[in-house]
């Protein structure tokens, strides 16, 4: 189990405990973080699981494969620090990460 | 009475309308039934990583079990609806339950379309619709052998690219003179015939099916018209599906292809909405009834049946769009390529395994295949809801990077 912090746009935050070997994604539907739509379940074709992750912890993270990096690109609200939450595997590496969503996936 | 909505069906609509009747503040009682034994779970993943033993079901559900507790859902599995009663407002089930509603929803899917052949019922035939499919389809995977896929559309393809993953003989048996013809152009279908060949797989079109044989109640052999048989120890039948209309039939409400529905999912009675796979409804972008089959159009048209049941508009009215993942190759499509009178390259299909076809009709850009190209499906998706045209030799243009598309719109 890996402790991650959820951050509604509105500033709530949700602290999970999420399983080694899934997803960010699944970590945060897993239990019930509103903010991360993640349409497709998971197959990073719909990028309605964006999320922003700060600076200190992006270089911590798996490199963005092309189909995330140009999805991302075509995304309204996409900033330098997006990910898709679908692509991140969680591991202990992960513990404490603090990660914020836009006020919308659409 | 007070309020209680009920909703036929477990599903992906049933899911997201649940959660989405409780978003837009509805706070009486809602009952979810559906057949399965299981709460709503994911459908895709049937034919992709969870057909390959790579998730377990509990990452296949759409939203966890705690959910329907925290949000008060009550949800009644294995209990199919045999009856809905109009006049009282009842629906019955077969277990011998009357539930009364104020609002009902239906979201009862489809089911696959069967093919009563001669043999259908030997051990080792299946369909790709539940859970329990795959347990049985998984069941032959262990043992390696050979498998024949019927139908070449995309449910048939994904599993005949897990099987081959898994060491498995596969042969795909197609009808039609190509796969996935009732959609795509023959471009992608040559491409798709290609990367299977690639993988193993051996794609056999223009072959009619007649019948299974078999030894001791085993399949043995899959049998086609013109006297060819194929050596089997399993088939896996995807030939279409059958939306499921019988209950809105009997209630007498308008079926037409789907349960028909207007742009907020009401039907023809003004207590009963439905969204998903059974209904057929107007998009108002496109200016035609359609009835999809697709995760995006049972999300959506739950969030708007959930809202119109809380006496809200929120029309449905969006582009479709969907995925298919076979092997390395992501496909995405948007739109509708029906009635297009050019099939746009970009890239090159004949080597690699990226490239993306735009289809125009009278210039219009109405639908675009991309695989492994996310650029052209992300642009595509907002250039066809505004139903622009882009010149063909624009999209065609490597060299235009696709966000600078949409200014050679007209
Ligand atoms: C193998 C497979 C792969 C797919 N891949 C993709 C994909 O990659 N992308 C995509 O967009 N779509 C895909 N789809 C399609 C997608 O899964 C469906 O469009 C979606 O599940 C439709 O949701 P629904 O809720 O309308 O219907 P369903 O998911 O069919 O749910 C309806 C439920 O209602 C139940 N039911 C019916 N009648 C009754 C009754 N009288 N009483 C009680 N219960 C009842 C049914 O048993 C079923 O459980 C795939 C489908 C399959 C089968
Ligand atoms: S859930 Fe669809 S891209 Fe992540």
């Amino acid at each position: 189990m890996t402790k991650v912090v959820f951050i509604e746009h509105d500033g709530t935050e949700h602290e999970v405990d999420a399983e080694n070997g899934t997803n960010l994604m699944e970590a945060a539907t897993k239990h019930l973080v509103p903010g991360i739509d993640a349409d497709c379940g998971g197959a990073c074709a719909c990028a309605t699981c964006m999320i922003y992750v700060p600076e200190e912890w992006a270089a911590k993270l798996p490199a963005k494969e092309d189909m995330e990096e140009t999805m991302l690109d075509f995304c309204d609200h996409s900033k330098e620090n997006s990910r898709l939450a679908c692509q991140i595997e969680v591991t202990d590496a992960l513990e404490g990460i603090r990660v914020s969503m836009p006020a919308s996936q659409h | 009475m007070s309020d209680h909505v009920v909703i036929v069906g477990a599903g992906h609509a049933a899911g997201q309308a649940a959660a989405s009747l409780r978003q837009e503040g509805y706070e009486g009682a809602i009952t979810m039934i559906g057949n399965e034994p299981y709460i709503p779970y994911q459908r895709p993943p049937l034919s992709k990583k969870f057909l390959a033993g790579e998730i377990g079901i509990d990452r296949v559900y759409f939203k966890p079990p705690e959910f329907y507790e925290k949000e008060n859902i009550t949800v009644k599995l294995g209990t199919r609806v045999t009856e809905i009663d109009r006049k009282t407002k009842t629906v019955h089930t077969d277990q011998g339950e009357t539930l009364t509603y104020s609002k009902l929803l239906l979201t009862t899917g489809s089911r696959v379309r069967e093919l009563n052949l001669p043999g259908f019922d030997l051990e080792g035939v299946f369909y790709l619709r539940n859970v329990g499919d795959v347990e049985g389809i998984q069941s032959y995977f262990n043992k390696g052998g050979k498998c024949v896929i019927v139908g070449g559309g995309y449910i048939g393809l994904e599993v005949a690219a897990v099987a081959a993953k898994h060491g498995i003989d596969v042969t795909v048996l197609e009808m039609a003179p190509m796969v996935m013809a009732r959609v795509v152009d023959p471009i992608v279908s040559r491409f798709y015939e290609r990367v299977h060949k690639e993988e193993g797989v051996k794609i056999l079109t223009g072959a009619a099916v007649s019948g299974f044989e078999g030894k001791n109640g085993q399949l043995t052999k899959v049998t086609c018209a013109d006297g060819t048989a194929h050596e089997a120890d399993f088939v896996v039948v995807g030939v279409g599906i059958l939306p499921n209309v019988e209950l809105a039939v009997e209630a007498n409400l308008e079926v037409e292809n789907g349960i028909a529905v207007d742009e907020c999912c009401r039907t023809s009675d003004p207590d009963i909405y439905a969204a998903g796979d059974c209904t057929n409804h107007p998009n108002p972008l496109l200016g035609e009834r359609l009835r999809l089959e697709s995760v995006h159009n049972a999300l959506e048209q739950a969030k708007t049946a959930a809202a119109a049941i809380c006496g809200k508009e929120k029309p449905y009215a969006q582009i479709p769009w969907f995925w298919s993942d076979q092997y390395d190759l992501k496909l995405q499509i948007v739109g509708l390529s029906a009635g297009y009178d050019q099939a746009v390259v970009r890239g090159n299909p004949d080597e690699g395994r990226s490239f993306a076809v735009f289809y125009l009709k009278e210039g219009r850009l109405i639908a675009v295949d991309a695989i492994n190209r996310a650029p052209e499906f992300m642009m595509s998706k907002q250039l066809i809801a505004k139903g622009v045209s882009i010149p063909a030799e624009k999209l065609r243009d490597e060299n235009i990077n696709m966000k600078e598309m949409a200014a050679f719109a007209i």
